[in-house]
Protein backbone atom coordinates (compact mmCIF):
# COMPACT_ATOMS: atom_id res chain seq x y z
CA UNK A 1 0.00 0.00 0.00
CA UNK A 2 3.00 2.34 1.04
CA UNK A 3 4.51 1.53 -2.39
CA UNK A 4 1.36 3.16 -4.26
CA UNK A 5 1.22 5.83 -1.75
CA UNK A 6 4.91 6.77 -3.17
CA UNK A 7 4.34 6.35 -7.08
CA UNK A 8 1.16 8.67 -6.73
CA UNK A 9 3.95 11.21 -5.22
CA UNK A 10 5.62 10.73 -7.99
CA UNK A 11 5.28 13.38 -10.47
CA UNK A 12 6.45 11.46 -13.93
CA UNK A 13 4.85 8.55 -13.05
CA UNK A 14 1.47 10.70 -12.49
CA UNK A 15 1.93 12.60 -15.60
CA UNK A 16 2.25 9.46 -18.26
CA UNK A 17 -0.49 7.75 -15.87
CA UNK A 18 -2.97 10.53 -16.59
CA UNK A 19 -1.75 11.04 -20.04
CA UNK A 20 -2.86 7.57 -20.71
CA UNK A 21 -6.17 8.03 -18.74
CA UNK A 22 -7.11 11.10 -20.24
CA UNK A 23 -6.56 9.59 -24.02
CA UNK A 24 -9.39 7.73 -23.47
CA UNK A 25 -11.47 9.18 -20.77
CA UNK A 26 -11.84 12.88 -22.30
CA UNK A 27 -13.48 11.48 -25.02
CA UNK A 28 -16.09 9.12 -23.30
CA UNK A 29 -16.94 12.45 -21.33
CA UNK A 30 -17.68 14.21 -23.91
CA UNK A 31 -19.74 11.66 -25.61
CA UNK A 32 -21.63 11.40 -22.17
CA UNK A 33 -22.31 15.09 -22.09
CA UNK A 34 -23.45 15.18 -25.59
CA UNK A 35 -25.77 11.84 -25.16
CA UNK A 36 -26.90 12.83 -21.89
CA UNK A 37 -28.13 16.34 -22.91
CA UNK A 38 -29.97 15.48 -26.17
CA UNK A 39 -31.73 12.46 -23.87
CA UNK A 40 -32.82 15.18 -21.40
CA UNK A 41 -33.74 17.85 -24.06
CA UNK A 42 -35.05 15.96 -26.36
CA UNK A 43 -36.39 12.67 -25.20
CA UNK A 44 -38.12 13.16 -21.93
CA UNK A 45 -41.92 14.46 -21.47
CA UNK A 46 -42.08 17.65 -19.99
CA UNK A 47 -43.02 17.97 -16.10
CA UNK A 48 -46.26 18.40 -15.47
CA UNK A 49 -46.39 21.95 -13.94
CA UNK A 50 -43.27 23.56 -15.13
CA UNK A 51 -43.13 22.58 -18.84
CA UNK A 52 -39.97 22.12 -20.35
CA UNK A 53 -38.34 24.51 -18.47
CA UNK A 54 -37.65 21.59 -16.35
CA UNK A 55 -35.37 20.43 -18.47
CA UNK A 56 -32.47 22.87 -17.20
CA UNK A 57 -32.02 19.99 -14.45
CA UNK A 58 -29.76 18.24 -16.08
CA UNK A 59 -27.37 20.36 -15.85
CA UNK A 60 -28.09 21.93 -12.41
CA UNK A 61 -27.98 19.33 -10.72
CA UNK A 62 -24.83 17.50 -11.57
CA UNK A 63 -22.85 20.50 -11.72
CA UNK A 64 -24.15 21.60 -7.74
CA UNK A 65 -23.50 17.82 -7.12
CA UNK A 66 -20.68 17.62 -8.69
CA UNK A 67 -19.11 20.92 -7.36
CA UNK A 68 -20.26 20.04 -3.65
CA UNK A 69 -18.13 16.39 -4.31
CA UNK A 70 -15.23 18.34 -5.57
CA UNK A 71 -14.87 20.38 -1.98
CA UNK A 72 -14.11 17.42 -0.90
CA UNK A 73 -11.90 16.18 -3.11
CA UNK A 74 -9.85 19.45 -2.63
CA UNK A 75 -10.58 19.53 1.20
CA UNK A 76 -9.13 16.00 2.21
CA UNK A 77 -6.22 16.82 -0.37
CA UNK A 78 -5.83 20.01 1.44
CA UNK A 79 -5.64 17.55 5.32
CA UNK A 80 -2.93 15.67 3.44
CA UNK A 81 -1.28 17.88 2.21
CA UNK A 82 -0.69 19.77 5.85
CA UNK A 83 -0.40 16.27 7.73
CA UNK A 84 1.89 14.52 4.88
CA UNK A 85 3.51 17.51 2.96
CA UNK A 86 2.69 15.59 0.06
CA UNK A 87 3.50 17.50 -3.12
CA UNK A 88 0.78 15.28 -5.44
CA UNK A 89 -2.01 16.55 -2.50
CA UNK A 90 -0.79 19.75 -2.58
CA UNK A 91 -1.05 20.01 -6.79
CA UNK A 92 -4.52 18.15 -6.57
CA UNK A 93 -5.82 20.73 -3.97
CA UNK A 94 -4.90 23.51 -6.12
CA UNK A 95 -6.19 21.78 -9.46
CA UNK A 96 -9.66 21.39 -7.78
CA UNK A 97 -10.32 25.10 -7.37
CA UNK A 98 -10.90 26.46 -10.79
CA UNK A 99 -12.34 23.56 -11.59
CA UNK A 100 -15.02 23.61 -8.77
CA UNK A 101 -15.82 27.46 -9.07
CA UNK A 102 -16.69 26.66 -12.31
CA UNK A 103 -19.17 23.98 -11.87
CA UNK A 104 -20.27 25.91 -8.82
CA UNK A 105 -20.78 28.84 -11.23
CA UNK A 106 -22.51 26.89 -13.97
CA UNK A 107 -25.21 25.94 -11.39
CA UNK A 108 -25.59 29.45 -9.77
CA UNK A 109 -26.26 30.36 -13.57
CA UNK A 110 -28.60 27.92 -14.42
CA UNK A 111 -30.48 27.57 -11.33
CA UNK A 112 -30.67 31.56 -11.82
CA UNK A 113 -32.12 31.10 -15.30
CA UNK A 114 -34.19 28.29 -14.59
CA UNK A 115 -35.71 30.74 -11.29
CA UNK A 116 -37.35 33.48 -13.27
CA UNK A 117 -39.75 31.12 -15.48
CA UNK A 118 -40.71 29.15 -12.68
CA UNK A 119 -40.77 31.10 -9.30
CA UNK A 120 -40.87 34.36 -10.99
CA UNK A 121 -37.43 36.16 -10.01
CA UNK A 122 -33.33 35.53 -11.28
CA UNK A 123 -32.27 35.91 -7.29
CA UNK A 124 -33.42 35.56 -4.41
CA UNK A 125 -31.46 35.43 -0.72
CA UNK A 126 -32.30 32.10 0.28
CA UNK A 127 -30.12 29.69 2.45
CA UNK A 128 -29.53 27.29 -0.38
CA UNK A 129 -28.80 29.58 -3.15
CA UNK A 130 -26.93 31.57 -0.49
CA UNK A 131 -24.96 28.88 0.45
CA UNK A 132 -24.02 28.17 -2.62
CA UNK A 133 -22.55 31.48 -3.45
CA UNK A 134 -20.51 31.36 -0.48
CA UNK A 135 -18.92 28.08 -2.13
CA UNK A 136 -18.00 29.95 -4.91
CA UNK A 137 -16.29 32.39 -3.03
CA UNK A 138 -14.10 29.42 -0.88
CA UNK A 139 -13.22 27.97 -4.60
CA UNK A 140 -12.38 31.44 -5.98
CA UNK A 141 -10.88 32.39 -2.25
CA UNK A 142 -8.28 28.81 -2.43
CA UNK A 143 -7.26 30.24 -6.06
CA UNK A 144 -6.76 33.76 -5.16
CA UNK A 145 -5.24 32.66 -1.84
CA UNK A 146 -2.61 30.31 -3.67
CA UNK A 147 -1.58 32.73 -6.13
CA UNK A 148 -1.26 35.77 -3.56
CA UNK A 149 1.89 33.57 -2.18
CA UNK A 150 5.26 33.02 -4.19
CA UNK A 151 6.23 30.84 -1.49
CA UNK A 152 4.60 27.47 -2.70
CA UNK A 153 4.97 25.51 0.85
CA UNK A 154 3.37 28.17 2.45
CA UNK A 155 0.73 28.88 -0.02
CA UNK A 156 -0.39 25.69 0.05
CA UNK A 157 -0.11 25.25 4.12
CA UNK A 158 -2.46 28.76 3.73
CA UNK A 159 -4.49 26.87 1.07
CA UNK A 160 -5.42 24.06 2.94
CA UNK A 161 -6.12 25.49 6.27
CA UNK A 162 -9.14 27.70 3.93
CA UNK A 163 -10.46 24.95 2.42
CA UNK A 164 -10.80 22.57 5.50
CA UNK A 165 -12.52 25.55 7.49
CA UNK A 166 -14.94 26.18 4.26
CA UNK A 167 -15.84 21.88 4.62
CA UNK A 168 -18.38 23.42 7.12
CA UNK A 169 -20.41 25.16 4.35
CA UNK A 170 -20.87 21.88 2.69
CA UNK A 171 -23.64 20.44 4.92
CA UNK A 172 -25.11 23.46 5.23
CA UNK A 173 -25.85 23.66 1.88
CA UNK A 174 -27.42 20.11 1.61
CA UNK A 175 -29.70 20.52 4.47
CA UNK A 176 -30.31 24.31 4.09
CA UNK A 177 -34.00 23.29 2.57
CA UNK A 178 -34.62 21.43 5.21
CA UNK A 179 -33.59 23.28 8.04
CA UNK A 180 -34.90 26.87 6.89
CA UNK A 181 -37.89 28.44 5.13
CA UNK A 182 -36.74 28.42 1.75
CA UNK A 183 -38.00 28.77 -1.99
CA UNK A 184 -35.28 26.24 -2.86
CA UNK A 185 -37.25 22.74 -3.52
CA UNK A 186 -36.02 19.78 -1.32
CA UNK A 187 -33.85 17.70 -3.09
CA UNK A 188 -36.19 14.77 -5.63
CA UNK A 189 -32.92 12.23 -5.72
CA UNK A 190 -33.25 9.90 -2.73
CA UNK A 191 -31.17 7.61 -1.38
CA UNK A 192 -33.18 6.04 1.24
CA UNK A 193 -36.40 5.74 0.26
CA UNK A 194 -38.21 6.67 -3.32
CA UNK A 195 -37.05 9.62 -5.28
CA UNK A 196 -39.99 11.97 -6.11
CA UNK A 197 -39.04 12.30 -10.18
CA UNK A 198 -40.36 10.12 -12.13
CA UNK A 199 -37.98 7.42 -13.23
CA UNK A 200 -38.37 8.37 -16.93
CA UNK A 201 -36.29 11.64 -15.62
CA UNK A 202 -35.04 10.04 -13.16
CA UNK A 203 -32.34 7.93 -15.36
CA UNK A 204 -31.47 10.73 -17.93
CA UNK A 205 -30.24 12.88 -14.33
CA UNK A 206 -28.02 10.06 -13.15
CA UNK A 207 -26.41 9.52 -16.66
CA UNK A 208 -25.20 13.41 -16.39
CA UNK A 209 -24.72 13.29 -12.44
CA UNK A 210 -22.21 9.99 -13.90
CA UNK A 211 -20.72 12.06 -17.22
CA UNK A 212 -20.09 15.49 -15.00
CA UNK A 213 -17.91 13.11 -12.46
CA UNK A 214 -16.04 12.42 -15.68
CA UNK A 215 -16.00 15.91 -16.51
CA UNK A 216 -14.36 16.32 -13.58
CA UNK A 217 -11.82 13.73 -13.04
CA UNK A 218 -10.61 15.05 -16.73
CA UNK A 219 -10.53 18.64 -16.10
CA UNK A 220 -8.26 17.63 -12.49
CA UNK A 221 -6.31 15.33 -14.25
CA UNK A 222 -5.47 18.05 -17.17
CA UNK A 223 -4.91 20.74 -14.03
CA UNK A 224 -2.63 18.81 -12.34
CA UNK A 225 -0.76 17.89 -15.47
CA UNK A 226 -0.01 21.49 -16.27
CA UNK A 227 0.78 22.19 -12.65
CA UNK A 228 3.29 19.51 -12.49
CA UNK A 229 4.97 20.38 -15.49
CA UNK A 230 5.29 24.11 -14.11
CA UNK A 231 6.78 22.84 -10.61
CA UNK A 232 9.14 20.08 -12.12
CA UNK A 233 10.65 22.36 -14.47
CA UNK A 234 14.16 22.44 -13.43
CA UNK A 235 14.18 18.35 -13.67
CA UNK A 236 15.50 16.19 -16.17
CA UNK A 237 11.97 14.23 -17.43
CA UNK A 238 10.76 17.72 -18.30
CA UNK A 239 13.70 18.71 -19.33
CA UNK A 240 13.46 15.76 -21.95
CA UNK A 241 9.64 16.03 -22.66
CA UNK A 242 10.20 19.73 -23.75
CA UNK A 243 12.85 18.66 -25.88
CA UNK A 244 11.11 15.49 -27.75
CA UNK A 245 8.66 18.28 -28.55
CA UNK A 246 11.20 20.28 -30.11
CA UNK A 247 12.19 17.76 -32.19
CA UNK A 248 9.10 16.69 -33.60
CA UNK B 1 2.49 7.59 12.78
CA UNK B 2 5.37 9.97 12.84
CA UNK B 3 5.19 12.67 16.25
CA UNK B 4 5.01 15.45 14.13
CA UNK B 5 2.00 14.09 11.46
CA UNK B 6 0.22 13.02 14.73
CA UNK B 7 0.48 16.66 15.51
CA UNK B 8 -0.61 18.35 12.26
CA UNK B 9 -3.34 15.42 12.05
CA UNK B 10 -4.84 16.61 15.88
CA UNK B 11 -4.50 20.35 14.32
CA UNK B 12 -6.65 19.29 11.05
CA UNK B 13 -9.37 17.77 13.05
CA UNK B 14 -8.88 20.74 15.66
CA UNK B 15 -9.36 23.32 12.70
CA UNK B 16 -12.63 21.33 11.42
CA UNK B 17 -14.31 21.18 14.64
CA UNK B 18 -13.60 24.14 15.94
CA UNK B 19 -14.92 25.84 12.33
CA UNK B 20 -17.98 23.90 12.28
CA UNK B 21 -18.80 24.82 15.82
CA UNK B 22 -18.53 28.70 15.41
CA UNK B 23 -20.70 28.35 12.30
CA UNK B 24 -22.88 26.21 13.90
CA UNK B 25 -23.41 28.59 17.09
CA UNK B 26 -23.64 31.33 14.32
CA UNK B 27 -26.51 29.64 12.20
CA UNK B 28 -28.39 28.87 15.99
CA UNK B 29 -28.25 32.64 16.57
CA UNK B 30 -28.92 33.89 13.29
CA UNK B 31 -31.92 31.30 12.90
CA UNK B 32 -34.65 33.26 12.16
CA UNK B 33 -32.55 35.59 9.83
CA UNK B 34 -31.66 32.84 7.71
CA UNK B 35 -35.53 31.53 7.12
CA UNK B 36 -36.51 33.53 3.87
CA UNK B 37 -40.42 33.42 4.64
CA UNK B 38 -42.55 33.35 7.78
CA UNK B 39 -44.86 30.61 8.00
CA UNK B 40 -48.35 32.38 8.54
CA UNK B 41 -49.02 30.79 11.74
CA UNK B 42 -46.03 32.90 13.26
CA UNK B 43 -47.61 36.13 11.70
CA UNK B 44 -51.10 34.64 13.57
CA UNK B 45 -48.93 34.64 16.68
CA UNK B 46 -48.05 37.93 16.05
CA UNK B 47 -43.88 37.02 15.61
CA UNK B 48 -43.77 39.17 12.02
CA UNK B 49 -43.30 42.56 12.29
CA UNK B 50 -46.28 45.00 11.17
CA UNK B 51 -44.87 48.19 8.79
CA UNK B 52 -41.91 46.24 7.39
CA UNK B 53 -40.71 43.95 4.72
CA UNK B 54 -40.80 40.49 5.45
CA UNK B 55 -42.10 37.60 3.44
CA UNK B 56 -44.79 35.05 4.24
CA UNK B 57 -44.95 31.70 2.35
CA UNK B 58 -47.14 28.42 2.31
CA UNK B 59 -49.72 27.31 0.38
CA UNK B 60 -52.42 29.22 -1.82
CA UNK B 61 -55.72 27.70 -0.25
CA UNK B 62 -58.43 26.41 -2.57
CA UNK B 63 -60.81 28.66 -3.82
CA UNK B 64 -59.38 32.08 -2.04
CA UNK B 65 -58.24 33.75 -5.40
CA UNK B 66 -59.84 36.77 -6.62
CA UNK B 67 -59.03 38.87 -9.48
CA UNK B 68 -60.04 42.58 -9.85
CA UNK B 69 -62.14 43.12 -12.65
CA UNK B 70 -60.70 46.08 -13.53
CA UNK B 71 -57.19 46.55 -12.67
CA UNK B 72 -53.90 43.82 -11.99
CA UNK B 73 -55.14 43.31 -8.39
CA UNK B 74 -55.17 39.80 -7.30
CA UNK B 75 -56.28 38.83 -3.60
CA UNK B 76 -55.62 35.31 -1.80
CA UNK B 77 -54.70 33.81 1.15
CA UNK B 78 -52.01 31.64 2.28
CA UNK B 79 -51.81 28.66 4.60
CA UNK B 80 -49.85 26.50 6.64
CA UNK B 81 -52.61 24.52 7.48
CA UNK B 82 -52.60 25.93 11.14
CA UNK B 83 -53.35 30.18 10.48
CA UNK B 84 -54.16 31.75 7.06
CA UNK B 85 -52.85 35.18 6.17
CA UNK B 86 -54.67 37.12 3.21
CA UNK B 87 -52.55 38.60 0.26
CA UNK B 88 -53.29 41.77 -1.32
CA UNK B 89 -50.85 41.98 -4.69
CA UNK B 90 -50.64 44.46 -7.56
CA UNK B 91 -49.31 42.93 -10.91
CA UNK B 92 -48.05 40.01 -12.64
CA UNK B 93 -48.29 36.78 -10.85
CA UNK B 94 -45.64 33.70 -12.14
CA UNK B 95 -46.92 31.43 -14.35
CA UNK B 96 -46.94 28.11 -11.86
CA UNK B 97 -48.93 30.66 -9.26
CA UNK B 98 -51.97 28.37 -8.51
CA UNK B 99 -54.41 27.57 -5.83
CA UNK B 100 -53.18 24.86 -4.08
CA UNK B 101 -49.52 25.44 -4.60
CA UNK B 102 -46.73 26.73 -2.59
CA UNK B 103 -46.44 30.76 -2.75
CA UNK B 104 -43.81 33.93 -1.02
CA UNK B 105 -45.45 36.76 -0.95
CA UNK B 106 -43.06 39.84 0.00
CA UNK B 107 -44.68 43.06 1.44
CA UNK B 108 -45.71 44.79 4.41
CA UNK B 109 -48.65 43.91 6.88
CA UNK B 110 -50.86 46.45 7.89
CA UNK B 111 -52.78 46.77 11.50
CA UNK B 112 -55.85 44.21 9.95
CA UNK B 113 -53.11 41.38 9.63
CA UNK B 114 -53.37 41.81 5.57
CA UNK B 115 -49.98 42.00 3.60
CA UNK B 116 -50.03 44.36 1.51
CA UNK B 117 -47.19 42.08 -1.07
CA UNK B 118 -45.11 44.05 -4.04
CA UNK B 119 -43.58 40.69 -4.95
CA UNK B 120 -44.79 37.41 -5.21
CA UNK B 121 -42.77 34.19 -6.12
CA UNK B 122 -44.21 30.55 -6.82
CA UNK B 123 -42.56 28.10 -4.50
CA UNK B 124 -42.75 24.69 -6.48
CA UNK B 125 -42.44 21.11 -5.12
CA UNK B 126 -39.50 18.29 -5.56
CA UNK B 127 -42.22 16.28 -7.91
CA UNK B 128 -41.17 16.15 -11.24
CA UNK B 129 -43.15 13.88 -13.62
CA UNK B 130 -44.46 13.80 -17.16
CA UNK B 131 -48.30 15.08 -17.37
CA UNK B 132 -49.94 11.91 -18.40
CA UNK B 133 -47.92 10.06 -15.54
CA UNK B 134 -49.79 12.99 -13.09
CA UNK B 135 -52.99 12.58 -14.93
CA UNK B 136 -53.01 8.74 -14.21
CA UNK B 137 -52.10 9.90 -10.78
CA UNK B 138 -54.70 12.12 -9.98
CA UNK B 139 -57.48 9.60 -12.20
CA UNK B 140 -56.44 6.78 -9.62
CA UNK B 141 -55.97 8.84 -6.49
CA UNK B 142 -60.00 10.27 -7.70
CA UNK B 143 -61.05 6.21 -8.06
CA UNK B 144 -59.32 5.17 -4.71
CA UNK B 145 -61.51 7.72 -3.18
CA UNK B 146 -64.75 6.62 -4.52
CA UNK B 147 -63.65 3.14 -3.45
CA UNK B 148 -63.10 4.26 -0.06
CA UNK B 149 -66.30 6.26 -0.36
CA UNK B 150 -68.51 3.43 -1.93
CA UNK B 151 -67.54 1.11 0.87
CA UNK B 152 -68.12 3.93 3.93
CA UNK B 153 -72.11 3.71 2.33
CA UNK B 154 -71.66 -0.41 2.09
CA UNK B 155 -71.35 -0.55 5.92
CA UNK C 1 -38.46 12.37 -29.27
CA UNK C 2 -40.98 14.09 -28.10
CA UNK C 3 -40.82 16.97 -30.25
CA UNK C 4 -42.00 16.88 -33.61
CA UNK C 5 -40.49 19.80 -35.35
CA UNK C 6 -37.21 21.84 -35.22
CA UNK C 7 -38.97 25.10 -34.74
CA UNK C 8 -40.70 23.48 -31.48
CA UNK C 9 -37.37 22.25 -30.04
CA UNK C 10 -35.93 25.67 -30.28
CA UNK C 11 -39.26 27.59 -29.02
CA UNK C 12 -39.74 24.46 -26.36
CA UNK C 13 -43.40 25.86 -25.88
CA UNK C 14 -41.88 29.80 -24.59
CA UNK C 15 -39.46 28.43 -22.48
CA UNK C 16 -36.93 27.68 -25.41
CA UNK C 17 -34.96 31.05 -24.30
CA UNK C 18 -34.26 29.79 -20.74
CA UNK C 19 -33.81 26.49 -21.54
CA UNK C 20 -31.34 26.94 -24.47
CA UNK C 21 -29.34 30.01 -22.94
CA UNK C 22 -28.51 27.93 -19.58
CA UNK C 23 -26.78 25.20 -22.08
CA UNK C 24 -25.08 27.34 -24.49
CA UNK C 25 -23.59 28.98 -21.04
CA UNK C 26 -22.82 25.66 -19.78
CA UNK C 27 -21.15 24.71 -22.84
CA UNK C 28 -19.06 27.87 -22.54
CA UNK C 29 -17.88 27.41 -19.06
CA UNK C 30 -16.95 23.41 -19.86
CA UNK C 31 -15.00 23.94 -23.17
CA UNK C 32 -13.09 26.88 -21.23
CA UNK C 33 -12.15 24.17 -18.48
CA UNK C 34 -11.03 21.37 -20.36
CA UNK C 35 -9.17 24.05 -22.85
CA UNK C 36 -7.30 26.01 -20.47
CA UNK C 37 -5.20 23.57 -18.45
CA UNK C 38 -4.20 22.78 -21.83
CA UNK C 39 -3.43 25.63 -23.53
CA UNK C 40 -1.07 26.40 -20.25
CA UNK C 41 0.55 23.56 -20.45
CA UNK C 42 1.33 23.02 -24.19
CA UNK C 43 2.61 27.00 -23.59
CA UNK C 44 4.55 26.24 -20.66
CA UNK C 45 6.35 23.26 -22.72
CA UNK C 46 7.00 25.51 -25.62
CA UNK C 47 8.62 28.35 -23.44
CA UNK C 48 11.08 25.72 -22.03
CA UNK C 49 12.01 24.27 -25.41
CA UNK C 50 12.66 27.60 -26.51
CA UNK C 51 14.85 27.98 -23.26
CA UNK C 52 16.33 24.80 -23.90
CA UNK C 53 17.34 25.40 -27.42
CA UNK C 54 18.85 28.87 -26.11
CA UNK C 55 21.18 27.25 -23.64
CA UNK C 56 22.69 24.47 -25.95
CA UNK C 57 22.43 26.10 -28.97
CA UNK C 58 24.96 29.24 -27.55
CA UNK C 59 23.14 32.39 -26.06
CA UNK C 60 23.03 35.06 -29.19
CA UNK C 61 24.49 38.18 -28.32
CA UNK C 62 21.56 40.45 -27.01
CA UNK C 63 19.47 37.34 -25.70
CA UNK C 64 21.27 37.28 -22.70
CA UNK C 65 19.01 40.57 -21.46
CA UNK C 66 15.84 38.52 -21.84
CA UNK C 67 16.42 35.80 -19.25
Amino acid sequence: MWTLFHKFGSPPWLYRLSGSILRWLLPITVVALVAGSVWGLLFTAPDFRQGNSYRIIYIHVPAAVVALAGYYVMAIAGAVSLIWRMKMADIAMRACAPIGAALTFIALVTGSIWGKPTWGTWWVWDARITSMLILLFLYLGVVALYEAYENKALAAKACAVLSLVGTVNIPIIYKSVDWWYSLHQPASIKFTGGSTIDPSMLYPLLFMILAFYALFTCALLLNMRAEILQREQRTAWVRALAGERGGN
Amino acid sequence: MHPVRKQRLWLVLFLVVFSSSAIGLMAYALRGNINLFYPPVDVAAGLAPVGQNIRVGGMVVDGSVQRSDNSLEVRFAVTDYEAVVPVVYTGILPDLFDEGQGAVAAGKLDENGVLQASEVLAKHDENYMPPEVAEALEASKSRMAEQAAGQGYGQ
Amino acid sequence: MYFESLAAVVQMEGHGAFVWSAYFITIGVIVFMVYAPRRREKRFLRQLEGQIRRSEGGSPPGASKEV
